[in-house]
């Protein structure tokens, strides 16, 4: 089986001083890993020396059998070595070209155009192609992004926070459209997000990184429904508001971009803060299916 | 009026000005993204021309060159060259002369620019020079603008390094700015306000023109 096995120690300079990130870790090629964790934790870094855009101090970078990095026996890829898809989270389009010459400017030389026909096609850029990216919304922009990222086919598509800046609707379509693309050219993905609904609607699994070292790993299921409730079903969301009515407390909670309102007991409430993620289950009833459409 | 001091101006200061685009921008490329501790000497000595006097280098450049010393004798035995009082000696004293001017420019355009962009070109396998020459450059035309006309126009409004190294050869080396001097010298002010004006006008005109590209007002006629 084809794996991604890395270890790298860099010593980082952070806010309060120096940083050491140590992670070790062995991934299923395949596989769409996010990256968890809070801003400062290294994600980012870790996503840049498996690109190579950062050089380790130490440690040993291997995709499916090819070394990529090695300390000990002096091995380094340039990043145009790696055969790697990385997105930035500022999108770096190049200004001065369209739509279409940015995907076409990754062509490998000889690279056969079609590529970029079939991209453009798949990602529904059709009508944007003979655009300036300066004229492209940041949706659009994320979409180009991706969609070079693509063009030299990489094993490994790399995300730094894909789809932080985006609304919410836009930001749908375009989960989707990772999740169809990293089916289709049967990539190892790995994203860096903060978004709980987003890590559960698209990772096979989570690397919660704190501090520079791997914390936890796990499905998001394991790692985000700590008490492992026996639910016939669940959901993430996000609280909005919490009020009191007469012994029991009203939670409102954003599910997808359903508003749903829950009773909960006081005990429960006066944990919870607007914001809060939350895992909502249903354990007694069965849940009512009806259908609209 | 004797045309060839301001012929010999805009010549110098067109070779001057390749010469030193060509030299300029990797130079500024490499500025840009270094990390190299000999950065900071580098770029004091490109900046040195800003402050010193235009006779202090155009006294070491006439020493390095002189055939009475081994460097200057070595280039006119070997090479057949002479520095000191030609033409080739005063485009080389206006090159060092005006290439802050040049380089600052690009330099600074090269560093505004996010970093990500080279990154990304790199990471789409690209190689520096062609993430140069098709990402970088194209993006800072406007400093690549300023960076010529500056260039050209400094070496326009060069003195003392030309009169140092080159002296005041007809067709050689008498540009408009030695010209000037020159007939003032022989106290014909109606010759040196001919060159004068013309000067004038000519830099105030290349100026206005760096001005009116980058500040967006030609934008606005379209």
């Amino acid at each position: 089986m084809e794996v991604i096995n890395f270890s790298l120690e860099k010593k980082l300079s952070a806010p309060g001083g120096v940083m050491p990130l140590e992670v070790k870790c062995t991934l299923k090629a395949g596989e769409l890993i996010t990256l968890y964790g809070e801003s400062g934790a290294g994600k980012t870094s870790i996503l840049r020396m498996l690109a190579g855009l950062m050089k380790p101090d130490a440690g040993r970078i291997e995709v499916s059998r090819e070394v990529w990095y090695d300390r000990e026996k002096n091995i380094f890829f340039r990043p145009q070595d790696r055969g790697i898809g990385y997105v930035f989270q500022d999108y770096a389009l190049f200004p001065n070209m369209t739509v279409r010459e940015n995907l076409e400017y990754a062509l490998v030389r000889g690279q056969n155009k079609s590529i970029v026909e079939e991209l453009i096609e798949i990602s529904a850029l059709g009508d944007l192609q003979h655009r300036k990216p300066e004229t492209l919304s940041g949706g659009q922009k994320q979409r180009v992004a991706l969609t070079r990222a693509l063009v030299r086919k990489p094993k490994l598509l790399l995300l730094d926070e894909p789809l932080s800046a985006i609304d919410h609707q836009m930001r749908l379509r375009l989960q989707d459209y990772i999740l169809k693309v990293h089916e289709q050219y049967h990539l190892t993905t790995i994203l860096v997000s903060h978004d709980v609904s987003e890590i559960f609607k698209m990772s096979d699994e989570i690397l919660f990184i704190k501090n520079g070292k791997i914390f936890q790993r796990g499905t998001p299921l394991e790692l985000f429904s700590k008490k492992h409730l026996r639910g016939k079903f669940q959901f993430i969301g996000e609280v909005i508001e919490i009020s009191k009515e007469d012994v029991v407390y009203l939670i409102s909670i954003l599910v997808g971009n359903q508003l749903i309102k829950v009773v909960v007991d006081k005990e429960i409430a006066k944990d919870l803060r607007p914001y809060d993620k939350v895992l909502v289950a249903s354990k007694a009833f069965n849940p009512m299916i009806q259908k609209i459409g | 009026m004797d045309w060839s001091p301001i012929i010999l101006t805009f010549k110098l200061a067109t070779i001057t000005t390749i010469i030193l685009l060509v030299l300029s921008i990797p130079m500024s490329f490499w500025l840009a993204s270094t990390k190299s501790r000999w950065k900071p000497v580098l770029e004091t000595l490109v900046s040195m021309p800003l402050v010193l006097p235009p006779t202090v280098i155009g006294f070491y450049l006439l020493v390095a060159f002189s055939p009475s010393y081994a460097f200057g004798s070595f280039l006119e035995k070997i090479l057949g060259f002479r520095l000191v009082f030609s033409f080739e000696g005063i485009v080389l004293g206006s090159i060092i002369y005006s290439m802050p001017f040049m380089i600052h420019p690009i330099q600074s355009g090269i560093r505004n620019l996010p970093q990500s962009l080279s990154e990304a070109s790199f990471v789409l396998g690209k190689s520096r020079w062609t993430t140069l020459f098709r990402v970088l450059l194209p993006n800072i035309k406007p400093s690549l603008v300023t960076g010529i006309v500056l260039a050209f126009a400094h070496t326009i409004g060069e003195f003392g390094v030309i009169l140092m190294i080159g002296g005041n050869i007809p067709h050689e080396t008498r540009v408009a700015s030695i010209a000037i001097y020159d007939q003032v010298e022989a106290l014909n002010y109606a010759n040196a306000n001919k060159y004068s004006l013309f000067l004038f006008v000519v830099s105030f005109l290349i100026l206005l023109a760096v001005f009116l590209v980058n500040g967006g007002y030609l934008r606005k006629w379209k």
